[in-house]
């Protein structure tokens, strides 16, 4: 044997890898791999419409309006003293990032397996050009809170903006590294049972409302509520977000280390399972 | 010469049957064996894996402890039957899944060519697919840059190469798509002809590709086909799989090609009636296959020629009359080229099948076939169903014999003709 050591092998196919053999450098080795995946996901989406990347701005707007009409108007839920189309937008749009991000990632393996079934690269490059190119949605309609800011600003509305705005990029890698854990998790789970995919469907609605997307966590009296909502990691994110940007809301590092603390645990956990997963799923999935 | 290619006691077992909740007990059976440190139980069940008898267990190993080496610059054919694990293998090779034990080391860069046009999307340009698909094959972006002028000219499309694919005929779709995986120039290059099968264009592509690789750049080749006359021609080595297992070892490509079709014959000497080894919804099963020669006698050999009959008898399980019958003939030389294809079909005379049994006739008067030895394949269809189907059903042999009257031989099949001179 000590002649095949002697060898430079570029590759060796075995049945198990070791757990903490997440094989990172090979991702990127592949990361052209995932630039197009983002260019091709982005092209796709607006090809042949006239509108293009501006369809990104109506989901936002006509949530917020409907939350508005409903929650503001009929329900008379508070939004902390600030403009309702604000209010509303900030939630939505951290929400239906973590949320497509999830979306997307757990349907993985399931909605890749042609490609998968044909030829090798890493798997992981699907879901993280997922997340990536959520990215630039995320960006989009970012810019389209700014546009009401301003608006309300200008006609002197009761709005912050603060030094918290520093915080947004790990507001980001948080709620993405969120839903791309979940999404690992739960999409290799999927690959046997199918009984994740109901699950998703309806858990990621749901959990919209543990969040306080439609309303402000300090308008949570009842201790038993106010502490599943804390346990809940997209809390602090929306909550801080809200306060960056929009000066109402609570900014709370411990509830934040939580959510990274929490974010990194799923990370890791959803990587051994899905580069275990990746192995074998063709004969199952 | 260095080792390209080493696998080590290649196993690959498959759990039979859906997956439903029974999956989850023995996937937790597993997971406590894992956890004590102990092998997976169910690897040391499951059986050979025999396509045609009911096995008893669920588990089966589509591969067993296969065990060989590629030399580097080595054009290695496989062949096998269908389901002898041929395409888990390559799959396995190429990673699209792993093993359920053994190693495998690889010196180099591995592709196929059943990746074409893997992740073409349709609604970019031919360019930027070109880009998605070289990239999804392991090309970096310089690689493909380099190429890219020559992809472009070998798939004819420049005027098009701004354009969605969406809107491209399918013809062009395939070459651009065929354009990327040539360029690829990996160092072990993978072809499955038994997936290309259907596009005749297709495959001659893929053949000239191999034997430039091969023969022109001294990469590596594994060939994994049906068609002997091409494993001959191109393969410098080969071995034979059976039921998952490595039946003759890698060697001299003749002495595989021989080992391969004696295990055809040695199927052709069961009875029609008592093969396993056919597909179908079995309501109307072919029994006996007899040739017919001119004075009407059941023989072995037939005269090239001479009127000649294929006799082909059938057993109705209905025991009902049944209308719209189709059956198939196709004549194989012993190299695996086909020299006739014969159908009512194609004739137009539909029949009707007898209650219990009957036969049917397809008469030659003149047999074209030059001597040798053939296989025969048989299919029998009624309306749109596969009835039964059996690849070798038996072998003929033709004496060469005075087809053109003038006490001429010629090879290949002989068509009567003429000829006009001025």
């Amino acid at each position: 044997m000590s002649k095949v050591n002697e060898e430079n092998w570029t590759l060796i196919i075995k049945p198990e890898n070791k757990f903490w053999d997440l094989r990172l450098g090979e991702l990127w080795a592949y990361r052209y791999l995932v630039r197009l995946f983002v260019r091709r996901d982005f092209v796709s989406t607006y090809k042949q419409t006239i509108l293009g990347p501006l369809w990104f701005f109506v989901q936002p707007i006509l949530s917020s309006v409907t939350f508005t009409f409903i929650f503001g108007n009929i329900a008379g839920l508070s939004t902390d003293g600030l403009p309702m189309m604000v209010f509303y937008m900030s939630g939505i749009i951290c929400w239906s990032y973590f949320s497509e991000c999830l979306n997307r990632t757990s349907s993985t393996f399931t909605s890749n397996a042609g490609i998968f079934g044909k030829v090798y690269f890493p798997r992981m490059i699907v879901p993280l050009s997922g997340v990536i190119s959520n990215l630039m949605r995320l960006l989009i309609q970012f810019l389209l809170l700014i546009l009401f800011m301003i608006y309300y600003i200008a006609i002197g509305a009761n709005i912050h903006p603060n030094w918290a705005i520093l915080l947004t990029p790990l507001f980001i890698v948080i709620m993405a590294g969120l839903g791309l854990g979940l999404g690992i998790i739960i999409s290799s789970f999927t690959t046997k049972y199918r009984d994740f995919t109901f699950l998703i469907g309806f858990g990621v609605q749901l959990l919209m409302y543990a969040s306080p997307v439609i309303f402000p966590l300090n308008e949570i009296k009842n201790p038993l509520y106010r502490t599943i909502l804390e346990y809940n990691p997209m809390t602090p994110i929306i909550e801080g977000f809200r306060y960056a940007y929009l000066g109402a809301g609570t900014l709370s590092p411990g509830l934040l280390a939580y959510s990274a603390g929490f974010t990194a645990v799923v990370l890791v956990i959803g990587t051994v399972i899905f580069n275990k997963v990746e192995r074998s799923f063709m004969d199952t999935v | 010469m260095s080792i390209a290619i080493e696998l080590h006691n290649i196993s690959k077992q498959y759990r039979l049957g859906t997956i439903g909740t029974g999956t989850l007990s023995h996937d937790l059976n597993r997971w406590w064996a894992q956890i004590r440190g102990k092998e997976d139980p169910y690897l040391k069940i499951g059986e050979e894996n025999n396509r045609s008898e009911k096995g008893k267990s669920d588990y089966i190993w589509a591969l067993r402890d296969i065990n060989f080496q590629v030399e580097s610059g080595e054009v290695l054919g496989i062949i096998g039957k269908n389901g002898a694990g041929k395409s888990t293998l390559l799959k396995i090779l190429s990673r699209v899944t792993s093993p359920s034990t053994g190693e495998i080391r690889i010196k180099g860069r591995i592709a196929s060519l059943l990746e074409v046009g893997t992740g073409f999307h349709p609604e970019l340009t031919g360019r930027e697919n070109i880009f998605l698909n070289g990239a999804i094959m392991g090309m970096t972006r310089r690689e493909i840059l380099s190429k890219l002028d020559e992809i472009i000219d070998f798939s004819g499309v420049e005027r098009y190469i701004d354009t969605p694919v969406k809107r491209y005929s399918s013809g062009m779709y395939v070459r651009l798509a065929f354009g990327v995986a040539a360029h690829l120039e990996p160092e072990i290059l993978i072809v499955d002809e038994v997936l290309a099968v259907g596009d005749a264009e297709f495959q001659k592509k893929c053949i000239g590709k191999m034997q430039d690789v091969s023969q022109k750049e001294g990469r590596t080749v594994l060939f994994v086909s049906h068609n002997m006359a091409a494993v001959k021609a191109l393969c410098n080595s080969a071995l034979v799989l059976k039921n998952g297992k490595v039946d003759f070892p890698k060697g001299n490509t003749d002495l595989a090609i021989q080992h391969y079709l004696k295990l055809e014959d040695e199927l052709m000497a069961i009875p029609l009636i008592d093969r396993k080894d056919r597909q179908g919804k079995g309501n109307v099963l072919l029994s006996h296959l007899e040739f017919i020669n001119s004075s009407g006698q059941s023989v072995g050999q037939l005269i090239s020629g001479e009127a000649a009959e294929i006799r082909v008898h059938y057993r109705n399980r209905t025991g009902e009359a049944g209308l719209n019958n189709m059956i198939g003939i196709l004549v194989e030389r012993n190299d695996g080229f086909t020299v006739l294809d014969l159908s009512n079909v194609y004739t137009g005379h539909p029949y009707t099948w007898n209650k219990e049994k009957g036969y049917i006739s397809c008469v030659l008067d003149k047999l074209p076939l030059s001597g040798g030895n053939y296989y025969i394949h048989l299919i029998l269809w009624q309306n749109d169903s596969l009835q039964d189907w059996i690849l070798n059903a038996g072998n003929l042999t033709v004496e060469e014999g005075d087809f053109y009257g003038t006490g001429q031989t010629s090879t290949g099949v002989k068509v009567p003709h003429k000829w006009n001179f001025s």
